[in-house]
């Protein structure tokens, strides 16, 4: 049977072909960007620049690496992401075993999406007035707790989606055993969800790494290795950011270098903690 | 006797009759409570912390609106702070333009690819591209940057702009002296492949809401899939789409450094795709820290702060209630 072409089957295949045409450009995209990215960074990648902090001269094409802004970003990540954990795991747990769908709890989830919705920049200046305030210069603290207002709603936002995917029953059938919603949290939720709270700690940690405008006045800028809490600290969006921004061709190479790095880092964490959340999702009751 | 001793895996105390030794149902309901209270805390935290930001935001740039109005600094041209001068025009101007560009390029192939992902591909393809939309999401601002000044800045330069230049002198929004690829589009392009994944996944959402009944009823009358998305899913999926491009748009609004490695930043405002354009995010960026001995200047520079957060907040907050109140389950 002949197949009968009408006006709107000509516009279904129209659509359809525009439809592939924008789903393959979204997907070419990140192809696009990573192999920018690695074509011009791989050619001036060294050793010496992962493995040694920067020498005299470097901003003029000297030696030395930005093994400085890797660690520095490494510690001030790490850091604010602990305490965010620290400050977030409660909340999470918080919305889901106490609250649930109450008023109290849609509040709370409106602030964490504003402050989501915060840009980093402003949370940049907040937290360097902060300091000012508080008689502090910029530093490797500084840094810590703007990556920690940074990253807490990201974490937060996360745990919780996680967290209320979790089957009802699961959290019913603890309780009808007279378990507390403490213990509730603690030994059902936390244990079900954690591939899940993996993820979001990892989500949030590769957020505060790759985040510019924050650390820019709140953890200054350095040579030296980061060895203080009170000192200031370098990072690794910094040191790209710095390094492009010189006249000397070999110099803004090296920031093509740092773009790649930190693409690494980051891709690593984001793939990383797929693998994780799938390893452990073999244990949790499906 | 082996197998039962291995049995007990755990080796709790037994009292007198026999029974373990648990905590008694009293200390473990004041464990509960005591845990509530202070998870209540916590909780109070997220909303302090936006209260206080914003607080501080107004405090801080009080000086200055008490200096100038805020009308005459939202018009004024010129931005030139040794001499008291403080017009947000040029730099609002700037964000306007860039956010307005990088909007109109991401949603046409954001908005398609969505529907393509919801209504016409297979579970494959939605799994592939979950990773893909993540990885996207997840490089970062500085890198995004970095591919602006390494690919889309040289192909104008290269290419648009010595075409423009010939052929173009009379088009509207493609004229401009400006020689250099550093331009609104240069920022437009990098910020719509940035917001791109966040639009994508916020549209698919919305589309995955719709209730497949009505799909179902609409296809069942013989419709193409087209017909039913175009006359039953959109329209009922037209506000939440608009909240996600809403949502979107906020979170180009405060895109800093991305932004400001391509977009030139010079303060005027600007008539054409090919202009330099300096967002607010950007003026913030560049300045804030030094020049502080200039009077009024740090509380001026707040004020853009709080302008641009405030601009936020608003396109944030009413996305947020419109797509809560659409996608079931939207937290």
């Amino acid at each position: 049977m002949k197949k009968c072409w009408h006006r709107r089957h000509i516009t279904e295949a129209i659509v359809k072909s525009f439809m592939l045409l924008s789903f393959g450009l979204v997907a070419g995209s990140l192809g696009l960007i990573l192999w920018a990215i690695i074509s011009r960074g791989l050619p001036s990648l060294s050793w010496e620049m992962i493995s040694q902090p920067p020498q005299g001269g470097f901003y003029m094409g000297g030696g030395g690496g930005i093994l400085n802004a890797i660690l520095g970003s490494l510690y001030m990540a790490g850091a604010g992401t602990l305490i965010a954990l620290i400050l977030g795991l409660p909340i999470a747990l918080y919305l889901e075993t106490y609250l649930g769908d109450s008023a109290w709890g849609q509040y709370v989830r409106l602030a964490l999406d504003v402050l989501w919705g915060i840009p980093s920049i402003v949370y940049g200046v907040f937290g360097f007035t902060l300091m000012l305030a508080l008689g502090m210069r910029a530093s490797m603290l500084g840094g810590i707790i703007v990556l920690t207002l940074l990253e807490l709603p990201i974490m937060t936002r996360a745990m919780d989606e996680v967290i209320r995917m979790m089957p009802q029953d699961l959290e019913q059938a603890a309780l009808a055993l007279g378990s507390t919603r403490l213990e509730v949290a603690l030994r059902v939720v936390t244990r079900q969800m954690l591939p899940g709270i993996i993820t979001a700690i990892l989500l949030a940690f590769g957020r505060g790494i790759g985040d510019a405008a924050s650390v820019l006045f709140t953890a200054g800028y350095t040579d030296r290795m980061p060895n203080s809490l009170l000192t200031p600290v370098a990072s690794l969006p910094l040191a790209i950011f710095f390094q492009l921004s010189t006249p000397f061709p070999t110099v803004r190479e090296r920031a093509y270098a740092a773009a790649l790095i930190l693409t690494v880092i980051v891709l690593a964490v984001s793939l990383g903690s797929r693998w994780i959340s799938g390893r452990l999702s073999k244990f949790i009751v499906k | 006797m082996s197998q039962s001793s291995k049995t007990t895996t755990n080796p709790t105390k037994l009292n007198r009759e026999g029974r373990a030794d648990r905590p008694s149902l009293l200390a473990r309901r004041r464990q509960d409570q005591f845990a509530g209270r202070t998870f209540f805390i916590f909780s109070l935290i997220p909303i302090l912390l936006a209260l206080i930001i914003l607080i501080m935001l107004v405090v801080r740039s009080w000086p200055i609106f008490q200096a100038h109005s805020l009308w005459d600094m939202l018009m004024g041209q010129e931005w030139k702070p040794e001499e008291g001068l403080f017009g947000f025009m040029p730099f609002i101007a700037g964000t306007v333009w860039v956010t307005t560009a990088g909007l109109i390029l991401a949603v046409p192939p954001c908005l398609l690819t969505a529907i393509y992902l919801s209504e016409y591909a297979g579970n494959r393809l939605r799994a592939f591209m979950k990773p893909l939309l993540d990885l996207l999401a997840a490089i970062p601002p500085v890198v995004y940057g970095v591919w602006g000044i390494i690919a889309v800045v040289p192909l104008l330069q290269d290419w648009l702009v010595p075409f423009a230049k010939k052929y173009l002198q009379n088009v509207p929004l493609l004229n401009s002296q400006n020689p250099t690829g550093f331009s609104i589009l240069a920022g437009a392009i990098v910020l719509a492949v940035m917001v791109a994944p966040f639009i994508i996944s916020v549209i698919y959402e919305v589309m995955n809401n719709i209730p497949s009944g009505l799909k179902d009823a609409s296809l069942a009358l013989g419709t193409t899939r087209w017909q039913t998305i175009r006359w039953v899913v959109f329209p009922q999926a037209l506000p939440g789409i608009i909240a996600a491009i809403v949502l979107g748009a906020s979170r180009a609004l405060g895109e800093t450094i991305a932004v400001l490695m391509v977009v030139g930043n010079v303060a005027q405002v600007p008539h054409s795709l090919l202009d330099t354009a300096y967002p607010l995010p950007a003026l913030i960026a560049n300045n804030y820290g030094d020049m502080m001995s200039v009077p009024l200047y740090d509380s001026a520079l707040l004020s853009v702060a709080l302008i641009l957060l405030v601009m936020i907040l608003i396109f944030n907050i009413g996305s947020t209630l419109v797509l809560r109140r659409f996608v079931k389950d939207w937290v």
